[in-house]
């Protein structure tokens, strides 16, 4: 008879109530993206790179060395040099190893001189390894291979010509121009800073850097033979073991190298400290969501007890009829209830239909990989204290109906 | 040996706390035996309002006794008056007796619900009170909105009938009536009180009436205090 009551009332009502419930499900779809994202991001920040079981650079802070190598963020403070590169790759337990080059950029994109292990080695997300939308690895010197958004956002077909600039600005004045690069291939998205990047061999970045010196071209000079080109320093590089358990006795290894100082770090421990600075920005937006629904809870609640004076004449007849206090507090709260339950199911599944709409737009606009479809757990975490907190507002109209009840002569 | 009273009111006083000036109630002693119709009249305001709540258990005198059968109403916890009522009154208002969106079976089944009779019972109860009240069975799967108030009343009267209360507290039921309806109204009612041997308390300011009842109680003589309001 209660939920009877409650139903029916509540269908009696269904314009205000209807929109009550749309007021509930745009907060709780505001709540539950936040908390998806929040999950989502670090779920696809922390899985930039994977399968990599040190990144190996100069000496400097953890952070900044995994900033530069992987994110591709900040300046790097010293090179190593080849032959240590030579000396650590060459060991029994690295199974391959990925240098990095960093210090040229195309129209604000970072360039990284690296070699073709990179597209054999280098895993993101889940251990998936890079693929091609287009064209194929770079081959000669002057070959490049750009990130899925570089050839978007640029417009880039394989086969084009692209001229590096020196430096990372956006708008460097100093162009290798003498040397234009050759797109080869475009890779397919991936959601990480990959997509922002391109890709050219370590040779290439030594031939157009052969006759510079302190960052200008030195004049009358044209660049040698690049055949015999062997780069003297690299910025970092990633290796991967043959097996994971020799990864703490290798870092140590080379964090007390004798002949250069360097420094390497694990990237899954690295990212994870990362992301804890991070989330004071996480913890923000998971509070302004929360204020958000504690706003359209107190809709709801105000909802609730203006219709307590159209409902007077009701609440009267049940107390003639012999229905308790209790009777009427219990039939605001399962209003209340039902309200808040049918928005949060409406808000899941809104959410969940977006996010199978919008997935590949997603990735393509603004290179969020949704790493994982179903938000069925972050729902389920979350169920449980929208409806406390819809109990604990709807604690102010259900008490007034309460005392109402008690108080309330009848026969109006 | 049963009580042969319905009501006994015995040195009964109430008065309203918030509002000095208001009705003052007081009742050194009144008795209404089993079966009696009582008319119950005087001007709005008057105190008829206080005096039923005060017999429904909803309004409690500051001192004195009302005693309803064999049960001391005034000295039952919150709990049980609500549970007495439910079992043992029927009321009746001068409008919106119904929930508007329910159905007319479902706002019976508002009363039924207190009822220990099994289903069944109550079912054929339901028909049968809804025949004597010239009511056609067609209309229990109506909403109660979408009938007119003659029917509104007369299904308010087999709910309040539907568990054979002793006690039937009918307040003003025919003033939304023209006066055809409203005597055939009155005649039905007192044909069912008697049908069923209940104690009926009538309130109204229509003089009119009082013919068909077997006392009258002008509420002024219970009035001692205050201001009389016209409201």
């Amino acid at each position: 008879m209660l939920f009877k009551l409650a139903w029916k009332s509540l269908l009696a009502r269904r314009v205000s109530v209807l929109l009550t419930v749309l007021m509930m499900i745009v907060s709780i779809f505001v709540l539950l993206s936040v908390e998806t994202i929040r999950y989502q991001a670090k779920d696809s920040f922390t899985k930039t790179v994977s399968g990599v079981d040190l990144i190996v650079g100069a000496r400097t802070g953890q952070v900044n060395l995994l900033l530069y190598s992987v994110f591709h963020i900040g300046v790097p403070t010293n090179n190593i040099s080849w032959q240590s590169y030579q000396d650590i790759a060459s060991r029994s337990s690295v199974a391959w190893t990925i240098p990095i080059s960093l210090g040229d950029s195309h129209r604000g994109y970072r360039v990284i001189g690296t070699s073709t292990d990179f597209f054999e080695f280098f895993r993101f997300g889940n251990k998936q390894s890079l693929e091609f939308q287009q064209g194929k690895a770079f081959d000669d010197h002057f070959d490049a291979v750009i990130g899925s958004e570089v050839a978007k956002q640029l417009g880039y077909q394989v086969d084009d010509a692209i001229v590096l600039s020196h430096g990372i600005a956006n708008t460097s004045f100093s162009k290798h121009d003498d040397n234009p690069f050759q797109i080869t291939g475009i890779l397919a998205p991936t959601g990480t800073p990959v997509d922002q990047s391109v890709y050219v061999s370590l040779q290439g970045i030594e031939a157009i850097h052969a006759n510079w010196q302190g960052g200008v071209k030195v004049p009358g000079t044209t660049t040698p033979n690049v055949e015999n080109l062997q780069p003297q320093a690299i910025t970092a590089f990633m290796l991967g073991l043959n097996s994971r358990i020799q990864t703490f006795n290798l870092q140590r290894q080379i964090n007390e190298y004798q002949q250069e100082p360097l420094q390497a770090i694990l990237p899954g421990a690295t990212l994870m400290s990362l992301w804890s600075m991070l989330s004071s920005v996480e913890q923000l937006l998971l509070l302004i969501a929360s204020l958000v629904l504690l706003g359209a809870l107190i809709g709801m609640a105000n909802m609730l007890l203006v219709s307590m004076r159209e409902r007077r004449h009701e609440l009267s007849v049940l107390r003639a009829l012999g229905y308790r206090p209790g009777f009427l507090f219990c039939l605001l709260q399962l209003e209340a209830l039902l309200i808040s339950l049918v928005a949060a199911v409406g808000a899941f599944i809104s959410l969940q239909l977006s996010m199978y709409v919008l997935k590949d737009w997603l990735l393509q606009e603004y290179g969020i990989l949704l790493t994982r479809l179903s938000i069925l757990n972050e729902f389920l975490f979350m169920l449980p204290m929208v409806m406390l907190a819809s109990f604990l507002v709807a604690l102010i109209p259900a008490v007034s109906a309460y005392r109402q009840g008690l108080h309330q002569q009848l026969n109006l | 040996m049963t009580n042969r009273y319905a009501i006994q009111i015995d040195d009964c006083q109430f008065r309203y706390q918030q509002n000095s000036d208001s009705v003052v109630l007081q009742i050194a002693h009144w008795e209404i035996k089993k079966g009696e119709t009582v008319f119950v009249y005087g001007p709005s305001g008057s105190g008829k309002s206080t005096l039923l709540n005060l017999l429904a258990g909803i309004l409690l005198p500051q001192r004195g006794t009302i005693k309803l059968d064999e049960v001391i109403l005034n000295q039952l916890s919150h709990r049980k008056r609500d549970a007495y009522r439910a079992r043992h009154i029927g009321m009746v208002f001068q409008r919106f007796n119904l929930i508007p969106y329910l159905t007319v079976a479902d706002n019976i089944k508002l009363a039924s619900h207190f009822s220990k009779q099994g289903k069944q019972h109550l079912q054929q109860r339901t028909l049968e009170l809804m025949n004597a009240l010239q009511l056609d069975a067609q209309i229990l799967e109506r909403p109660a909105s979408q009938l007119s108030v003659g029917q509104q009343q007369r299904v308010a009267i087999v709910r309040s009938l539907i568990n054979q209360p002793e006690l039937l507290i009918v307040d003003e039921p025919t003033s939304a009536l023209d006066s055809d309806a409203r005597d055939s109204f009155v005649d039905l009612l007192l044909e069912q009180v008697k049908a069923m041997q209940a104690t009926l308390i009538f309130v109204s300011h229509d003089r009119i009436l009082a013919q068909h009842f077997s006392r009258q109680l002008d509420i002024q003589s219970f009035v001692v205090a205050g201001e009389k309001h016209a409201v």
